[in-house]
Parts: structure tokens; C-alpha cells; sequence
């Protein structure tokens, strides 16, 4: 497989430096309530999901995308998998903007493995089925080889030729994720994106998958996007993070330099809110501190002025209530960027929680899924 | 493509809990279903054997012999002109199934084409379609068929356009609705980040899917085209006399209605049998289906 | 309040047994499970799905689905054993004496009754309040669980709050009629990371605040480490392991128990690769001999086919059900030698 894969891209010959997929400013609304009331009232409710995300992916590496629901990660993941309209900013692949509507060819690129195994198979469909069917649409392989193309997908994720003559319904959690994993394959992408691929798993079986996926990704030189809520995951997967808060980016970093430096007082309370194997009650918890980031995330429909995360950061001062903090980079290290004003400066002393801690009247966010095209 | 050593020997695709209750509930399990299906196995039968079954003519008129009583010759009598009631139910069954059958065909294709472009494409096509379906809806079934059907001219071409044009509406909201459910799951967005083309999503990852809730409607659909093609011959604008049908059957059969009964309680007891064992059918359908679905 | 606490424990499960009557055979959801839990201690209960740890806390509520029994077995709280009583007499210690939270505490909460009359309910039911006396309970019980406004959000609906804030009234309803223990079904899981992070500490707030004991049901281990004294891993139906939180998750001594504590990513630990636990959980229709857990494991050895592996005690409080459990200690030491 890898001695295919990337060939057409190898002989063309890849400039220094630029990403293989780049999404600049990259926007995507959910139109709220109806579109009647709206046209009457002359304003449309948007729930501003991805709110510009600017992120690079260079070949090979293994990204992370983490926040929390509702920070926009997969609606991003979605859009860059060309699966859901942008409203703004574009995608480009080798630095060729790609199109709404995108070719088969460019389709392929981008594959997906999603979280819940259960739904992401069609349960009508063999495993066979199904490869054999993208193999065949694509031209992946010369039909007389599709059929021991398909069995060395399924032995690549771990699964044995009888899996071809079988249904979802016949595997356990696990052995489905590696048989979507197969799926995504199948096409040869460049490029996997995977939407919390474990958090649907028994600990246990999460190992096996993860593990599967550094393999793979090595092995085959994928690039690899993967979201997660699940920091532990993303530090033993992935090279590089970006932590996404209400639909933007908030800060990207070499994983061990973000674990061990984070900047933005966002990453900061994410990376200390998670419970760790050696805590205690003691040591944390009762009256010692503070939890490690207080209150709710406001709506996606009310983003607050200035910087959105200031409703809830412990060191906020008037110019967050005004000024909107752009991704900067890291004096003397462009790897490491931050949107906060007072990233890489002299942090201002903790103000305490802040008063509005909570949103007002949280609004039930509709779960951003795909509508229609 | 190899060298990647997995540390756990790769697990082989053992049937899991899911795969027992499913063989549990075969048909013949489910009582409505199983009853359902022997009921409608006899009256097939008895419709496609009918001339092994009986020796009469349905067609052939004998006014020697009009108006009799049931007895070891003549089953279930003869009617006013002399042809036997039995094999004349036989061949009106022959008759009114074949046609019902073949009316639920075509709205159950056309409703289900139409629903799966209306749920999976949205917008001003799901708009236009649906608006549609809103208008034919708003008229009474009867209303509208008989009014077609008359129309048209009497005759089966008439009935099968005038069914089609009135049934395909609730295949087509049945489908839609259950597209616009299935179309969030991830395996048709992953069909769809595979590159394939919206007609094969369809066609293959989501009408399989769906399709077993049309099935089911179908079933109880027949029963009321079997009504409306009764319906229709008992008004005089079914099937053309003198083919056998029970709806002209019922009716010819009212004026005697106080002397000879069974001229007109027999074809009605005969669209009841046919109605309820594809009603068990239908149900047994769907809880056979329902909650094995995943 | 002064039950004869057998050596001070507030709830004392005894030998349970839960069977689940199912069409292929008898399943045995929980086999032979002794838990006991200290007034104001926090137990953590911890296995994968399908062992047995739901099922353990449900029985202990007296909530088992229809096709589920308690066979065997004594649940003794505060003295009397409750799995005899009769429904309408668990109804008297449902509230007032142990209370629940739920995973998803939207389909927990009544969507159509405002939050604040259901957090009154309880003390208007239980303990007799008059209706403004237990509109001013609810009142201080949403200040004391962190619910902002409370006057206002007192007359709102379950769908007007945010995930966390809806555990929050849950805990609130649970804390209502002052029970003596909690018992919590993955009151976490649902939850974003620094939400979760709130709802421990308030947990772990109330805990040390009104001395009383919980119950905590967890697949996620860290979590534990962070709310509980104590822990019971199971699997299969069994206990294999109790001990300390940190004796049991940073040393542990039943292979399973290691094979989840490897197996999981963690953020401070990197390993080159995770360790896997081979195989698949046992059928509890037909579990295999001896011990449950020897088709998966790599200390097994001809005895753990054969012998039944009960909870042996060792020193430090803890026990084990592993007959090799030393092999344990000899893998840690190589893992630490090694990196």
C-alpha cells in the first residue's frame, strides 16, 4: 500500500514547507430557530460552530485537535473532510484551494473514522461489501485484484478473511472500529481523520485501536488529524495539539512542550482539571483550591465580546472585555501559538473567579450534525 | 502493506450476543405472522388452482339453473343467471388479487423513489414533493379514486393509474421520513467521504435500510386496494362485466339479498379473510423487524 | 441513625448474587460481591462494561430490572439487611437514608416539573416539610451544590441547564433528604473534562462536609484515584482486587487490574506502546473454570484453571483474587528497571 499511495505526489514533487492541508479562517454556522421567523424579523440566529480556524496539517505528522463538545472540533473535522459546507475561509490541499463541491479524486484525499462503531457501519452491508464497493467506484486496484486487496486491508487493521463474509452486527466494538479503519483505507488517503475513535470503547480495547493507529500511521506515512476530548490520548498519539475553545483555535503546540508549558489559561485549566492515576483526595479536591476551570462554556449563539474564553479565565483584565486576542506565535518559536494576551508577556496576578462565571441562561445548543448538503 | 506486527493476535470474527436472538425470531414464531401467512397461502391457492378447484365455468350462464340454493353440485348456489357462485368467487378473487398486487406496486416504487429524493436532497425538492403530498392528502381516498377512476373509464388500466396517482404519497412520506433519520448516521457519511455518487447512497446504504417500513405499509396497503377495487366494481366501475369480481359480485347479489344471502354474504366474507391475513401479515412484519433493527 | 454498624461499616454487602434470567441461560451478573463501606467513605467500584458493576449498585438500591433477582446474599445498611423488604418499605429508605445519581441526568430529571419542586420533593415526602419549608431547603440545598441564582433558577425546566449544572441538581435532589450514602452510576462520563473536574471536587466537598458515604461506579480509573479512599475492581461478576486507591491503581496485584492500569493512556506516563489486555470478557452464561480472568492472562498457570479464586487477604488492607499475585510486584519492578 505505501508504495503507491503517495507516489503521484512524490513525482510531483512537494515544494519546502507547504502543508499538505491547510484550513485558513475557516468558518461554519448553524442557521438556529426558523427560517420564516427569520426572514420576518430580518435576522438569522447563528450558532457560530467553527468560528475562523486557521490550522496547517504537514505531511506525515500525527495532529490533535482537542476541546470540549461544543468547542466545534468535529464540525471542524467534518468540514475538512469536505462532509459539511464552509461559510467562510478555505481549504487548500498542496496550497490548491478545494473547491465546495470537491472531485472524486480529491474526495479520496481525506477519510474518516468515526466514534461510535455501532452507527458509522451500514448494517445491511458485509465488511466485503463495503471495501469492495469503494475499491471498485474508485479504481483502486484492478478488479481481478480487489478481492485480495480487501483481505490485506482487513489483515493490516488485524481482522482474518472470514471478516469479509461478515456483518457489523457479528463484531464486538472493537473489532467494528478496526474494520472502519479498514474502510478509510481502502481509498489510500493521505490524510485520516479521526473523530474520538476510542471514546466509544472499553479501556481495554481503546488500547488496541490506538495502538493500531500509531502503527498505521507510521507505517503508511499517513497524516493523521485526530480529535479528542481525551488529553491521555492525544499525548500518546500525536506529535503536534491544538486546543480548540467555542470554535476557535485557542493554542497549538509540539505535544510535549504544550503538556509542559502551556500558555493559554484555557490549556492550562483543561490540562489540570484532568484527574491523574497518582491523585489523592486529599491533595486535591475539598477546600485546597478551586476547581481547575469554573463555570459553564457560554453558548455558541452568544459568544462573548473580546477574548471568549474571559467569562470564565482566572486572570481576565479590562482589554479581554475589548480586544479579541489573535493567534500569536511564541517569541523566537513560531511552533508554539497562543491567543491570549498576556501568553508569552508577564501574566497579570489571578483576579479570582470571575463574577460572571456562569452563562446566563445556557441555551440548549443543537448538536451540530450534518443537515443537508 | 505488511510488517506491522499487532501485539494482540488479531481477533477472529467471533458472533457475538446479537447474533442468538435473531435466529430466535424466525416468522414462524410470531403467531400473527405464521397465522397470517397459512390463511393467505390457502386463499392464493384456491384463487391460482381455481380450475382444478371447481369444474364450472364462472362465466357460463345457465337460466335453468338460476337462483339456486347451496348444495353437493353448486357449493354456494348460483346467481340470477345461472352461473356458479363458488367458482365465480374463485375467479373474483383471482381477479381482485391479482390486481391489488399489482396496483401497491407501483405507488410503493414511485412513493419510495420520490421519498428517498425528497429526504436525502432536502430543500426546494423536499419542499415541492411534499407540498404535493400535502394536496393529495387533503382529499378522502374514496373521494379521490372513485372520482379518477371515473374519469378515467372503468377498466383495471384506469384502476392502477388511479391508485398509483393517490397511494404513492404515504410510500413517499413513509421513506422520507425514515431517510432524513437514517441520512445522520455515519455510515452514509462515510459513504459520502467515499466518494460515492448520491444515486448509489441511496440505492445501496440507505434503501435497505429503510426500506422494510414500506414493506409493512404495503401489506396493509393491499387490504385497502382490495376494498377499493371492491369498492369500485360493487359502483359499477371496476372490472368490466361479465370477468368475475367481488365488488360486482356483492352487488348483483343485494337485490336477492333477503332470499339468497349467500350471493352477497360470501364474496363480503371472502374480502374480510383477505383483508385480515394480510393485516397479521403486516403486523407480524413489523414486530419482526421493529426491534431487531439495529 | 445508631444501628448496631457492624465494626463501623455504613453499608455492608454480603456475598451478593444477582441473576439475570435470560432466553440462552442464567446469567450471572454479579457473583458473590462483599463490599463494606465506611461511614463518610467514598468507594470506588470499577470494571468494564458487562461486569457487573451496575448491576451491583442497582441491587444494592433495590432497582434491578424485571428479569434480574438477588439470589443470594445480604445488603445490610445501617444495620438492617435490605433485600427482603418489600417495595413500599425500600421506598422509606430510597431517600431519606441512600439516594442515587444517575450517568445522564436528563432522562433522570422530569422535563416537565421545574427543578426546584423537584429537589422539594424528597423532604416534602420523607421528611413532612411544609411546601415553603421545603421550597427554602431546595433553595439552600442549589447554593450549597454551586447553582448560581438559585432564586430564579429554581422555577426553571431540566432543559434550561447545561449538562453540568443538571448533575448538579441531581446531586442536590440526592442530598435532599440528608442520606447516608450516595450511590453514584458514572456521574462523570457524560461530562466535559473541566466540568467533570467541578462536579468531583463538589462531591468531595460534600463528602468530607456531611460525613456521608459513597458509592462511586466508574469505568475511568483516574477518576477514582481522585474522589475515593478506597476501590473494588471487578470483573466478570467478581471482585478481584480491593484495597487503597493508591496501593490498588499504582500497585496493583491482580493481573486484570494491571492489564487496565497498562492499557490506558495517561497523561503524565507515556509509554511506548500500550499494553493491550488480550481477548475478550468472559461469557457469564458459561464462565470459564477456575479463575474468570486465566484466558486472558499471561501469569495463568495450570492451577488457575482449576482452583476458585476468592478474595485472599494480604497485608496493608488489601486483597486479591490472583493465586500468582507476586508476579504482579516482579512486573512492575522490570517495567521501573526498564525505563
Amino acid at each position: 500500500m505505501t508504495g503507491t499511495s503517495n507516489s503521484e505526489q512524490d513525482a510531483g514533487g512537494l515544494r519546502d514547507g507547504q502543508p499538505l492541508l491547510s484550513a485558513k479562517d475557516v468558518a461554519v454556522y448553524f442557521p438556529v430557530g426558523s427560517a420564516l421567523a427569520a426572514r420576518i424579523k430580518h435576522e438569522q440566529r447563528l450558532l457560530h460552530a467553527v468560528d475562523g480556524v486557521d490550522l496547517d496539517l504537514a505531511r506525515g505528522e500525527a495532529m490533535a485537535l482537542v476541546g470540549e463538545s461544543g468547542s466545534g472540533k468535529s464540525t471542524f473535522a467534518l468540514a475538512l473532510a469536505g462532509m459539511r459546507p464552509t461559510d467562510r475561509g478555505e481549504i487548500a490541499y498542496q496550497g490548491r484551494k478545494l473547491p465546495a463541491r470537491r472531485s472524486r479524486a480529491d474526495q479520496r484525499r481525506i477519510q474518516m473514522v468515526f466514534q461510535d462503531p455501532y452507527s458509522s457501519l451500514n448494517p445491511r452491508l458485509t465488511v466485503g461489501g463495503m471495501l469492495r464497493e469503494l475499491v471498485r467506484v474508485h479504481h483502486v486496484v484492478p478488479s481481478e485484484q480487489a478481492e485480495a486487496y480487501c483481505r490485506e486491508l482487513l489483515r493490516l487493521v488485524g481482522l482474518g478473511d472470514d471478516a469479509m463474509k461478515a456483518y457489523p452486527r457479528q463484531f464486538s466494538g472493537g473489532q467494528r472500529q478496526r474494520v472502519a479503519i479498514a474502510r478509510a483505507l481502502a481509498l489510500r488517503p493521505d490524510v485520516l481523520v479521526a473523530d474520538e475513535p476510542v471514546s466509544a470503547l472499553d479501556v481495554s480495547v481503546q488500547a488496541t485501536i490506538l495502538n493500531l493507529l500509531r502503527d498505521l500511521q507510521g507505517e503508511l506515512g499517513l497524516t493523521l488529524l485526530l480529535i479528542s476530548h481525551n488529553l491521555a490520548v492525544v499525548r500518546h498519539l500525536c506529535n503536534r495539539v491544538a486546543v480548540m475553545y467555542l470554535g476557535r483555535i485557542v493554542e497549538v503546540a509540539p505535544t510535549e512542550r504544550l503538556f509542559a508549558d502551556p500558555r493559554h489559561p484555557y490549556t492550562k485549566g483543561l490540562l489540570a482539571a484532568i484527574p491523574r492515576l497518582a491523585d489523592s483526595p486529599e491533595a486535591r479536591g475539598e477546600a485546597t483550591s478551586g476547581p481547575a476551570v469554573v463555570g459553564d462554556p457560554p453558548s455558541a449563539l452568544r459568544i462573548p465580546a473580546g477574548c471568549r474564553f474571559r467569562t470564565r479565565c482566572p486572570i481576565a483584565q479590562p482589554v479581554c472585555e475589548t480586544d479579541d486576542p489573535a493567534l500569536t506565535q511564541q517569541p523566537g518559536d513560531a511552533a508554539h501559538q497562543a491567543a491570549c494576551h498576556f501568553a508569552f508577556g508577564p501574566v497579570p496576578v489571578s483576579t479570582g473567579p470571575p463574577a460572571a462565571a456562569v452563562s446566563e441562561e445556557p441555551v440548549q445548543v443543537p448538536q451540530p450534525r450534518l443537515g443537508k448538503e | 502493506m505488511s510488517a506491522i506486527s499487532f501485539p494482540e493476535p488479531a481477533l477472529a470474527a467471533e458472533p457475538t450476543e446479537h447474533a442468538l436472538p435473531r435466529r430466535a425470531r424466525r416468522w414462524y414464531r410470531q403467531p400473527a405472522l405464521a397465522s397470517g401467512m397459512i390463511i393467505l397461502a390457502i386463499i392464493l391457492f384456491a384463487a391460482i388452482a381455481a380450475p382444478l378447484i371447481t369444474s364450472y365455468d364462472p362465466l357460463k350462464e345457465n337460466l335453468g339453473a338460476s337462483l339456486l340454493g347451496p348444495s353437493s353440485h353448486h357449493w354456494l348456489g348460483t346467481d340470477q343467471t345461472g352461473r356458479d357462485t363458488f367458482s365465480r368467487l374463485l375467479y373474483g378473487l383471482r381477479t381482485d388479487l391479482r390486481i391489488a398486487f399489482i396496483a401497491v406496486l407501483f405507488p410503493f416504487c414511485i412513493g419510495t423513489i420520490l421519498g428517498s429524493i425528497a429526504g436525502y436532497f432536502g430543500g426546494w425538492v423536499d419542499t415541492v414533493l411534499m407540498r404535493l403530498v400535502d394536496i393529495v392528502v387533503a382529499f378522502p381516498f374514496y373521494v379521490l379514486l372513485i372520482a379518477l377512476v371515473f374519469v378515467l373509464g372503468p377498466g383495471e388500466s384506469s384502476i392502477y393509474i388511479a391508485i398509483t396517482l393517490v397511494g404513492w404519497v404515504s410510500y413517499a412520506r413513509i421513506i422520507r421520513g425514515e431517510i432524513l433519520v437514517a441520512k445522520r448516521q455515519d455510515y452514509v457519511v462515510a459513504a459520502r467521504s467515499g466518494g460515492l455518487s448520491s444515486i448509489r447512497i441511496i440505492g445501496r446504504h440507505l434503501l435497505p435500510n429503510v426500506i422494510t417500513q414500506a414493506i409493512i405499509y404495503a401489506m396493509s396497503d393491499i387490504v385497502q386496494d382490495i376494498l377499493a377495487i371492491v369498492t369500485l366494481g360493487y359502483f359499477g366501475l371496476g372490472v368490466p362485466p361479465p370477468t368475475p369480481d367481488l365488488g360486482s359480485m356483492i352487488n348483483d347479489g343485494q337485490n336477492f339479498l333477503t332470499t339468497h344471502w349467500q350471493l352477497t354474504t360470501f364474496p363480503g366474507l371472502a374480502v374480510v379473510v383477505v383483508g385480515l391475513s394480510l393485516s397479521l401479515i403486516g403486523d407480524g412484519l413489523a414486530d419482526l423487524i421493529r426491534p431487531g433493527h439495529s | 441513625m445508631t444501628g448496631p454498624a457492624a465494626g463501623g461499616a455504613m453499608l455492608d454487602v454480603r456475598d451478593l448474587h444477582v441473576e439475570i434470567a435470560a432466553k440462552h441461560g442464567t446469567v450471572r451478573a454479579v457473583d458473590g460481591v462483599s463490599l463494606e463501606v465506611a461511614k463518610g467513605e467514598a468507594v470506588g467500584l470499577v470494571g468494564e462494561s458487562g461486569s457487573g458493576k451496575s448491576m451491583t449498585l442497582r441491587a444494592i438500591l433495590g432497582v434491578l430490572p424485571a428479569e434480574a433477582k438477588v439470589t443470594a446474599g445480604q445488603v445490610v445498611l445501617d444495620g438492617v439487611d435490605l433485600v427482603p423488604l418489600s417495595n413500599s418499605d425500600m421506598n422509606r429508605i430510597r431517600g431519606p437514608k441512600m439516594a442515587m445519581i444517575f450517568q445522564e441526568p436528563m432522562s433522570a430529571l422530569n422535563p416537565v416539573m421545574r427543578v426546584g419542586n423537584q429537589i422539594a420533593e424528597g423532604p416534602r415526602v420523607h421528611l413532612g416539610y411544609s411546601k415553603a419549608k421545603a421550597a427554602e431547603r431546595a433553595l439552600e440545598l442549589m447554593r450549597r451544590v454551586g447553582i448560581p441564582d438559585p432564586e430564579r433558577r429554581f422555577r426553571a425546566y431540566p432543559h434550561e441547564f447545561s449538562g453540568g449544572m443538571r448533575q448538579r441538581v441531581m446531586i442536590a435532589i440526592a442530598l435532599s433528604c440528608d442520606p447516608e450514602i450516595i450511590l453514584c452510576d458514572e456521574p462523570t462520563t457524560a461530562l466535559d473534562v473541566t466540568i467533570q473536574d467541578q462536579i468531583l471536587r463538589l462531591l468531595a466537598r460534600l463528602c468530607s462536609e456531611s460525613d456521608v458515604s459513597l458509592v462511586f461506579v466508574t469505568h475511568d480509573l483516574p477518576v477514582v484515584a481522585q474522589l475515593c479512599q478506597r476501590v473494588a475492581v471487578m470483573y466478570g461478576g467478581q471482585l478481584v482486587e480491593t484495597g487503597n486507591v493508591h496501593d490498588v491503581l499504582l500497585e496493583p496485584r491482580h493481573p486484570y487490574t494491571l492489564g487496565l492500569v497498562r492499557s490506558a493512556p495517561d497523561v503524565e506516563f507515556v509509554r511506548e506502546s500500550l499494553v493491550p489486555i488480550p481477548g475478550a470478557p468472559p461469557s457469564l452464561v458459561t464462565p470459564p473454570s477456575g479463575c474468570l480472568f486465566h484466558p486472558r492472562c499471561s501469569f495463568a498457570e495450570e492451577d488457575c484453571k482449576v482452583l476458585p479464586t476468592p478474595l485472599r487477604e494480604l497485608p496493608g488492607g488489601r486483597s486479591t483474587a490472583c493465586l500468582h499475585y507476586e508476579r504482579c510486584e516482579e512486573e512492575l519492578a522490570a517495567e521501573r528497571a526498564g525505563s
